[in-house]
């Protein structure tokens, strides 16, 4: 049966993590591949690096790091921050990354999407969502959900599908940092009218979150960040009360 | 004198992650294209994530088809490259290279929490050949793939997904796995030494 995966995704600046906790077993704060490798042993499905690099100078940087990460880690990671372009993801997919997730450039040239699917597959192309619950329903919204949009969540999704996408992943603005749970209502509707997997994200507080993103929300996958970088949960105890409450999760 | 690993080198994407992977194990492999370096070799690894039309095009017209069918040593087909190895692809609606006489597949949906592609960790079952030698039923493996070779004679291992698929294929000198070994963990690892070990 296919495993419910679990994503820590990880901010990188400069090549750097930004935020997270020191782990005892990492030689040096913030190495995003030793904590990579961290979360990796821990059980950790897939892993997500974020690059939020303001200048364009230092984004070698993270092509950089990006291929360190190929090279040490042995599970999937996907990339993404700052990828406008073909060309940038084909510099991505070159150094290592398994899948590229694209945000706002998508919705301002969806199109992007299109060109992702066709040259390097449907696989490759995870589609990030960042939205909020408004008076007028879930809308879509850019730049780190500075910049609203007219485009509602769920015609956006569903448009990122037909165009290639080959994963949505949903980010509640309304819930993200709150870690009050994921937006489980919104989740199970995208979860039941799409046609590829749907990751989670934004809420998690407590294990009891993850599984209602599972159960209540449908979800693929539940992606994280805080409470797995401060160590208030751990991956190898979240899969161990995952796996209690009849989830089905990777152990090993 | 060291194992001598190849790599076929072709327009697929990310056939690094398999030499990083084989890296990590202590094994220096080179990617080529080139039919004497692929024949001299000890092992073989055809990997891929592509898209099977356009690659088997490439495959014939670099006449990198007829090499890799003439090969006598072990070679390992990954995901695209295993899918090529058969006798026809739904995808693209192309012929392969015929080396397992099975026709692939794809996947459809019979409920909406069906989701193709199959992408993300599954387990292994029925699990047979030197692959897998050591392995215990119920090993999760790393998957990404919307096209299948259904159950068959020369099935080595099956995962359900919709229904029961052929998550490893062996005949002879040629292995294939439809998961991908280098992206799976340390069961990966253990596969990819298995091969090595042959």
């Amino acid at each position: 049966m296919l495993a419910k995966r679990i994503i820590p995704c990880l901010d990188i600046k400069d090549g750097q993590t930004v935020k997270g906790t020191n782990f005892v077993d990492l030689r040096q704060a913030g190495d995003s591949v030793e904590l990579g490798k961290h979360y990796s042993d821990e059980g950790a499905d897939e892993l997500v690096f974020l690059d939020i690099t303001a200048s364009h100078e230092k984004r070698k940087t993270f092509v950089n790091l990006v291929q360190r990460v190929a090279a040490n880690i042995n599970i999937p990671f996907t990339v993404g921050g700052g990828i406008n372009e073909l060309a940038d993801v084909e510099r991505l997919l070159q150094a290592g990354a398994d899948k590229v997730s694209v945000n706002s450039a998508a919705i301002r040239c969806p199109q992007l999407i299109d060109d992702i699917a066709s040259h390097f597959g449907s696989q490759v192309c995870v589609v990030a969502i960042d939205a909020q619950e408004t008076p007028d329903g879930w809308m879509c919204y850019l730049n780190g959900g500075r910049i609203r949009t007219d485009k509602s969540l769920f015609d956006w999704a569903k448009e990122a599908c037909d165009r290639g996408a080959g994963e949505i992943l949903f980010t509640s603005m309304n819930h993200d940092g709150v870690k009050t749970g994921y937006a489980n209502d919104a989740l199970a509707r995208l979860a039941d009218m799409l046609p590829v997997p749907v990751i989670a994200s934004g809420g998690a507080g407590t294990p009891e979150h993850f599984k209602d993103a599972f159960i209540k929300g449908k979800a693929d996958a539940a992606l994280a960040a805080s409470v797995f970088h401060f160590g208030e949960i751990t991956i190898s105890e979240l899969k161990q009360y995952l796996c209690r409450h009849n989830i089905n999760v990777r152990l090993r | 004198m060291p194992m001598k690993v190849a790599i076929v080198k072709y327009n697929a994407g990310n056939i690094y992650s398999v030499d990083h992977a084989l890296k990590r194990l202590g094994v220096e492999a080179s990617v080529t294209a080139d039919a004497r370096q692929l024949q001299q070799a000890d092992k073989v690894i055809f990997p891929g994530v592509g898209e099977a039309a356009t690659t088997m095009d490439y495959l014939h017209q670099t006449g990198l088809d007829v090499v890799i069918r003439s090969l006598r040593q072990p070679v390992l087909g990954i995901c695209l490259g295993m899918q090529l190895l058969c006798r026809h692809t739904e995808e693209g609606d192309v012929d392969g290279l015929g080396i397992f006489d099975v026709d692939i597949k794809k996947f459809r949906p019979e409920t909406p929490s069906d989701k193709v592609p199959h992408m993300g960790w599954n387990t292994l079952e029925h699990t047979r050949g030197p692959l897998f030698a050591g392995f215990t039923d119920k090993e999760f493996v790393y998957f990404v793939h919307s096209y299948y070779a259904p159950v068959c004679a020369y099935t080595a291992a099956e995962t359900d997904y919709i229904h029961p698929f052929s998550a490893a294929l062996q005949k002879a000198n040629f292995y294939a796995t439809q998961f991908h070994p280098e992206k799976s963990g340390i069961v990966g690892e253990r596969i990819l030494r298995n091969f090595l070990n042959l």
